[in-house]
């Protein structure tokens, strides 16, 4: 037997895979309205603003999943400072420690910029706070919210692999495969919520970039089921929730969008809708799958 | 510091009385499983299972038949937290509640720990659970308070076959090779020690077995979560560059190809003037 068999499930409760989904899509829509704000072109600003308009609520109800996951969740504090002293607690070599700072921090970012495109919408009074997304600030701002939302995409699969259960502590590349799904999961939301107000170029490159996610994405699928060993796929995976991966995650999660953005007019005008909305629940059903079969062990 | 205690367990000794087990709960005041109402597992005379937020000593039964049920054995083992000296629970935990005492042991302090529940997954011994009764992670603390009081933990002290034996990491490490010495002379030779320095840094609660880790329900090379920290990281953190590069290069591209096109509408439109 693999020695990560003689472990015991944390038991997370099951809205925290409603957590890694959220909490990626959120992450990942603001990485992708950082790279339309450092790198895209004026006519690309809706995407932008709608990106952040994700990124915050995303991680609100993140933070909130999160404290109801706790068994002591009026003790969430204890996550960041010292609760006798208030002194700042962070260990770096503890994901759980790194992720709370990266999600709080990651939240301050996706206000700041929220509120910018607030302003430059004239939807807040104070124009000049539309400044937070110009110039130099903007750029910093997007710079490090961006980084932070690649983090909070990618980390939640390191905080599966650091552990000692099967499956997840069995290969170190969940966070890549989370960070992926949480790209591709973005852009589709991105692409389903912004097709009335984005010009066509934006969603042209968005569907195009969220086809390059889907690719790395199953090949990197590819080698989690590879890299974990016959014994560890056999006894998690050889079994209902290996049948759901594969239909659920690469059949109707990636290679069926694939097909319909290479062949957009498969279902007509519905192609890209379709698509969209496949890649979420593929997203979302990665999670499951990922998350369920350990426990179930 | 003083010095490294633990707990030596002669698992050749036990006869599955479970006095530790009853004398953990009630120096600790852990409840019954249960409320007090007994359920049997029923596959075995072992009732308690597991190590629990509120089990936190578990005499094992591992009960062996052959086919005809003529030949039969019987191994016992307490089983209770490593005290790892490299624990994978008190790299993981977020809050700081997991510490190393001056005993070199492990504790976990319940008035800091907020029940994340990392350390459960991340201990290699399934050793670690949530205690209903306050909601937060428990375990042995190898009566860390007791100790500070020069006292014998409870399990050890009660103990009848002194299967399980506590003092100084070094002594019990002499008489632990005095032991496996005198049984392989005694033609048991299968005897040997589970927990030496090359599992995690060595196990301050180490075993004294006469089979495979696995038959105890013990890994046989257990590992630190922390292992897969830098590759993970790293990985991720290549894909996040991957997927960066990737929105830059199609950005610029996209750039490039319009102003290739304007530039040729531009062409086109002073070529149709001059042949005009
Ligand atoms: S056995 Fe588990 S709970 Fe005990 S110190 Fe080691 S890792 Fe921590």
């Amino acid at each position: 037997m693999p020695d990560t068999f003689f472990t015991e499930a944390p038991h997370w409760q099951w809205w925290i895979i409603w957590y890694f989904f959220i909490g990626g899509i959120g992450g990942g829509s603001y990485a992708i309205a950082a790279l339309l704000h450092i790198f895209g072109e004026p006519e690309d600003r809706p995407i932008v603003r709608l990106g952040y308009y994700i990124a915050l609520p995303s991680i609100i109800v993140s933070g909130i999943l999160l404290t109801l996951d706790l068994t002591r969740p009026e003790r969430f504090y204890h996550m960041l400072v010292q609760s006798k002293t208030f002194v700042p607690a962070f260990k770096y070599w503890s994901p759980m420690s790194v992720g709370s700072w990266g999600i709080t921090l990651f939240g301050l970012f996706a206000f700041l910029s929220t509120v910018g495109a607030l302003a430059e919408t004239g939807r807040l009074p104070w124009s000049g706070l539309s400044r937070l997304n110009q110039g130099t600030l903007g750029l910093v701002i997007n710079l490090a919210g961006g980084l932070c939302g690649f983090f909070v995409a990618g980390y939640t699969g390191v905080l599966l692999s650091v552990t000692n259960r099967p499956l997840w502590s069995d290969t170190p590349l969940l966070g890549l495969l989370f960070l992926l799904s949480a790209f591709s999961t973005a852009a589709a939301l991105l692409l389903l919520v912004g097709r009335r107000r984005a010009q066509p170029e934006s969603l042209e490159w968005l569907s195009q970039i969220d086809s390059w996610a889907l690719i790395l994405e199953l090949v990197v699928l590819g080698a989690v089921i590879l890299s974990v060993g016959t014994v560890v796929a056999r006894e998690v995976l050889f079994n209902a929730w290996g049948v759901l991966l594969l239909v659920g995650v690469v059949l109707a999660g990636i290679l069926v969008p694939l097909l319909l953005h290479w062949r957009p007019r498969l279902l007509g005008a519905a192609s890209p809708l379709g698509a969209a909305a496949l890649v979420l629940l593929g997203g979302f059903i990665l999670r499951v799958v990922m998350l369920l079969s350990s426990e179930a062990v | 510091m003083a010095e490294p205690m633990g707990f030596f367990t002669d698992t050749t000794v036990c006869i599955g009385c479970k006095a530790c087990e009853v004398a953990c709960k009630e120096w600790n005041q852990l409840p019954a499983t249960g409320g007090g109402v007994n359920t049997l597992s029923g596959d075995s005379y072992d009732n308690t299972r597991r190590l629990d937020g509120q089990t936190w000593r578990h005499v094992k039964f591992i009960e062996q038949f052959d086919e005809s049920r003529q030949q039969s054995r019987w191994l016992m083992m307490s089983d209770v937290c490593k005290h790892c000296v490299q624990a994978g629970c008190l790299e993981v935990c977020p809050t700081g509640a997991i510490i190393r005492t001056e005993f070199d042991t492990v504790v976990i302090q319940s008035d800091v720990c907020n029940g994340c529940r990392a350390c459960i997954s991340a201990c290699p011994f399934g050793v670690i659970d949530i205690n209903p009764v306050n909601g937060t992670a428990m375990k042995c603390t190898l009566c860390y308070d007791r100790m500070q009081a020069g006292l014998t933990p409870a399990c050890a002290q009660a103990c009848p076959t002194q299967s399980i034996q506590f003092g100084p990491i070094s002594e019990l490490r002499a008489r632990a090779e005095a032991r496996v010495q005198q049984l392989h002379e005694q033609g048991e030779t299968r005897a040997y020690i589970y927990g030496d320095e090359s599992i995690l840094g060595g196990l301050n609660s180490f075993y004294l077995l006469v089979d495979e880790p696995e038959v105890y329900g013990l890994p046989s090379n257990p590992k630190l979560p922390s292992r897969n920290t830098a590759p993970a990281a790293s990985l991720s953190a290549a894909g996040a560059a991957a997927l960066g590069l990737l929105g830059l290069v199609s950005l610029r591209k996209r750039r490039m190809d319009r102003l290739a096109a304007d530039r040729k509408v531009a062409a086109t439109e002073e070529g149709g003037e001059s042949d005009a």
